[in-house]
């Protein structure tokens, strides 16, 4: 699956000078970064298969300078890719080479805690993890984890919709911010929401959230502060086969409970993440699920021994619950090193992101199974089983010649697989680049045409992140157009890729 | 007579003859939301062929259903399985005297009851939809499965939107267990700011309630002779005496005691509140205005200030949503209200007032001028030529 962006444009690679020196003029030669070497550190995000030497960095550090380079890059006609951290895993942030790549960094600060409101207004640069810090001596934290939150930045969330291990209870980034400030190619700044639940209509702030920094750039977030439950306890639950694992899911859920983690590790996994540091997890099993209750002390107890019945029904062959936090946190700790482990076993591996009905977790286990030794390749698997999200660790050799586009083309055929089951191409990594080619395979060209027209409304001449998530690039005037006649394809000369 | 498409591609070939002809519409499902929004030109379309539960499986939490599926065919589908919509949705059928409506129309009007606190409103519960938007193209986007960031989350922009965009043919929503049991404290006798603090100080709490509302002395719903604060507590009846005990301890006042509502009376009450019946039940112009819990009291005492006072009003979301009602008034009061919401960076929306009246005056807060147009921007990415619920939402589309 070679990858193909959309053809550095000679006009602008000609004008470099020029518009370093004016970046420059906005925002002094210091936040300005034109030199190759020091580029090279922005060449790509945590997708790395692929990486561009972006034009320039600008690093602003508040809304006017970003509002004066939006301006700049609409009236110069030069693309724009935005960049929180850096910690993309679909190349959504990844440069161009013939784009100013506004690197978000320097908005590192948290402008306001209200803890009677329950919320914070804070800069999109700062960390995700450095939120619930921030507020953890009050009882409160933010409640969406990814595994990157000690890097990834709020902005970059909002960006991608980011989700983590307790999304089926809490809901993504979109369930859990209640304003946003962006700024607009053109370099207009729009406030959405704010302080309150109720959003304008229509909801902008909701479309925003996981647009891939296709639609605008997000200057500031106000999310929602949730207070720390005073419990929460892990079981650690191992079955013979994945499907007892799945109808253990099943039936949990079923019964009314719906526990603040719900996790699945396969066979594969859990070898790997008791080689590379064990933490006691059952090694006969096929599959493992950690399934962790919050809650009050008297309700959490009650739910503990509710779980506990349904996995001894559902015959688990192994099943512990914490008796104290350091337990609860060894129980976590072989999940969260999960793919440090398997890059041990790998050496490489690229981690997929489809999301599946619950319930056809077998036929997709089976499926997967089938397609890695089609390809001769291995795959692990951990899965945050309450939400159906899939995360299929393929593991490769990249000094192997074709190794890694033998990963990748197994990493498309699981997708399609997901689809197929009735699930999605992406549970929270985004698009990108990485999944953008594959979205005829959810997506109608109809469907795909509206999303893009939604795009043209905040962005008409297409100079923000192109490239990402849309497998065609179209003029906004093209799609204005009611119809394609006989299926001839407008503008022949637009590069599609 | 209205038109009754009876497919998708049928209602696609309606609207683009209309769009050929820049004719405006009017979206029907069962009709019980009309008097919600601006009143909307054009010959009627109904819905009323996309009917029926698609897919319901609850141990996937996810139920599809054809736009004009009756909510209440929904709602009985849903409880038989100990399930629910965890955004509690308003049931309008009280205020207009019509029936509780299609689960398309409560997605395209977008309200969320007493639970959005917690649990999040309609727009966190739509997975997916199908629609035929103001092109007159079939268009899907979202999916069955609850994690799905591919490609714009255009389920955010159809929730809420008054059938301005597209008509919805297909929603798919999240749905989530009933909690075992319920009660509710109530803490009475402390004055309107004693009572709005006593909520945000149990919301600020680790106690997990799913409600906090305030009825001023005398509203109806629970017609005491003094100020309540109502705190809802939900979950296995195992927990519910022990995390009671703790807001008894946390809310402590010389001035307040207590009293519980158990089971019944907890959710009767909060079925009344879902429905603002305190304020729904007199006659006049109706207003909800949503904004930080802590500007709730504000707005009062501004509105008091400026001769503005309502005739009854409760708040809800810990004093995040206001309902107000007032006499009858030519501009139903907006010239004094909307900019004391604007000063507060609320959001005010007019409920129930004439025709004529919320035509001239408007429902929705006034946006700024840009985000004004980008909003129009976007209503024409879905309907160039206008011609869905025009002037539904604003009098410029």
């Amino acid at each position: 699956m070679p990858l193909l962006m959309p053809a550095p444009e000679p006009q602008t690679l000609s004008r470099r000078d020029e518009i370093v020196s004016r970046l420059r003029a906005i925002l002094g030669p210091q936040r300005v970064i034109a030199d190759e070497t020091a580029r090279r550190a922005y060449e790509c995000d945590a997708f790395t298969m692929y990486r561009a030497l972006p034009l320039v960095v600008a690093l602003p550090e508040n809304v006017a300078e970003v509002s004066a380079i939006l301006a700049l890059a609409q009236e110069m006609n030069v693309k724009v890719v935005p960049r929180g951290a850096g910690t993309s895993l679909s190349g959504g942030s990844m440069p161009l080479e013939d784009g100013i790549l506004l690197a978000m960094g320097k908005f590192n600060r948290i402008l306001e805690i209200d803890y009677e409101n329950r919320c914070a207004r804070v800069q999109p640069g700062v960390a995700n993890l450095a939120i619930s810090k921030a507020v953890e001596a009050q009882g409160f934290y933010y409640a969406p984890d990814p595994s990157s939150q000690i890097a990834c930045s709020i902005g970059g969330n909002v960006a991608e919709n980011a989700g983590g291990v307790h999304c089926l209870k809490y809901g993504l980034t979109t369930n859990n911010i209640l304003g946003l400030e962006i700024v607009l190619m053109g370099g207009e700044v729009f406030r959405l929401g704010g302080k309150r639940l109720e959003c304008e209509p229509y909801d902008l702030l909701g479309l925003m959230t996981g647009s891939e920094g296709l639609l605008g750039v997000v200057t500031e977030v106000t999310v929602r502060l949730l207070r720390r439950p005073p419990l929460a306890r892990a079981l650690l639950l191992g079955f013979e086969s994945v499907e007892a694992a799945a109808r253990c899911v099943a039936s949990i859920i079923s019964k009314g409970v719906i526990p603040a983690g719900l996790e699945m590790m396969d066979r594969a996994t859990i070898d790997a993440t008791e080689r590379f540091q064990p933490c006691g997890y059952p090694q006969e099993a096929a599959a493992m699920l950690i399934v962790e209750l919050d809650g009050t002390v008297v309700e959490v107890d009650h739910l503990v021994g509710v779980v506990e019945r349904i996995a001894k029904q559902e015959g688990a062959t192994t099943v512990r619950a914490s008796t104290s936090e350091a337990e609860r946190l060894q129980f976590w700790a072989g999940r969260k090193n999960a793919f440090p482990a398997v890059a041990c076993i790998g050496p490489d591996y690229l981690c997929m992101d489809g999301t599946i009905p619950r319930g056809r977790l077998p036929e997709a286990m089976l499926g997967m199974e089938a397609l890695a030794k089609k390809y001769g390749l291995r795959v692990a698997n951990v899965f945050h089983a309450g939400d159906g999200n899939l995360h299929p660790l393929i593991l490769y050799d990249a000094t192997i010649d074709g190794d890694m586009e033998r990963a990748e083309a197994l990493g498309a055929d699981i997708l399609r697989l997901c689809v197929a089951l009735g699930g999605v191409l992406t549970g929270e990594h985004g698009v990108g680049v990485e999944k953008r080619d594959l979205m005829g395979e959810m997506f109608s060209e109809t469907d795909l045409e509206q999303q893009m027209r939604v795009k043209c409304a905040f962005d008409p001449q297409g100079r923000l992140n192109p490239g990402k998530v849309f497998p065609t690039l179209h003029r906004c005037a093209e799609l204005g157009a009611m119809h394609v006649q006989g299926g001839a394809m407008p503008f022949p000369e637009l590069p599609r890729f | 007579m209205s038109r009754v498409p009876q497919s998708e591609s049928e209602l696609a070939e309606v609207f683009r003859d209309a769009a050929a002809r820049a004719a405006p519409l009017r979206l029907v499902g069962a009709g019980s939301k009309r008097g919600l929004g601006r009143p909307s030109a054009g010959e009627a379309v109904s819905l009323a062929a996309f009917s029926g539960v698609t897919l319901y499986e609850p141990e996937e939490l996810v139920i599809s259903a054809g736009a004009a599926t009756p909510r209440a065919e929904i709602e009985a589908l849903l409880d038989a399985q100990a399930q629910e919509l965890a955004f509690q949705p308003i049931d309008f059928g009280a205020l207009f005297g019509s029936g509780s409506g299609t689960i398309g129309g409560l997605v395209a009007t977008g309200a969320s009851g007493p639970r959005r606190i917690k649990a999040g409103a309609l727009r966190d519960h739509l997975l997916g939809f199908r629609c035929v938007t103001g092109r007159g193209e079939i268009v899907k986007s979202g999916g069955r499965v609850m994690k799905n960031v591919t490609g714009y989350d255009l389920s955010k922009l159809v929730a809420g939107s008054f059938g301005t965009l597209a008509a919805l043919t297909e929603v798919t929503l999240k749905v989530l267990p009933k909690a075992e049991s319920e009660a509710t404290l109530l803490v009475l006798g402390l004055d309107e700011p004693q009572s709005l603090a006593a909520l945000r100080q149990a919301s600020q709490s680790p106690l997990d309630a799913s409600g906090f509302a305030m009825l001023p002395v005398g509203a109806r719903a629970l017609g005491l002779g003094t100020n309540a604060a109502a705190i809802r507590l939900e979950g296995p009846a195992i927990s519910l005496d022990a995390r009671r005990d703790e807001l008894l301890r946390l809310l402590a006042h010389p001035a307040g005691r207590f009293e519980t509502l158990e089971a019944l009376a907890s959710r009767a009450l909060w079925r009344s509140l879902r429905d603002a019946e305190p304020v729904t039940q007199r006659p006049g112009q109706l207003w909800r205005v949503s904004l930080a819990p802590t500007d709730g009291a504000a707005l009062l005492d501004r509105l008091r200030a400026a001769g503005a006072s309502p005739s009854a009003h409760f708040y809800d979301w810990a004093g995040g949503l206001v309902w107000l009602g007032f006499e009858p008034a030519a501009d139903a009061h907006a010239g004094t209200l909307r900019p004391i919401v604007e000063a507060l960076g609320g959001q005010a929306t007019l409920l129930r007032a004439d025709d004529e009246i919320r035509a001239r005056v408007g429902v929705f807060q006034p946006q700024p001028p840009a985000l004004a147009a980008l909003s129009r921007r976007v209503k024409e990415s879905f309907d160039p030529a206008h011609i869905l619920e025009r002037g539904r939402l604003s009098a410029e589309f």
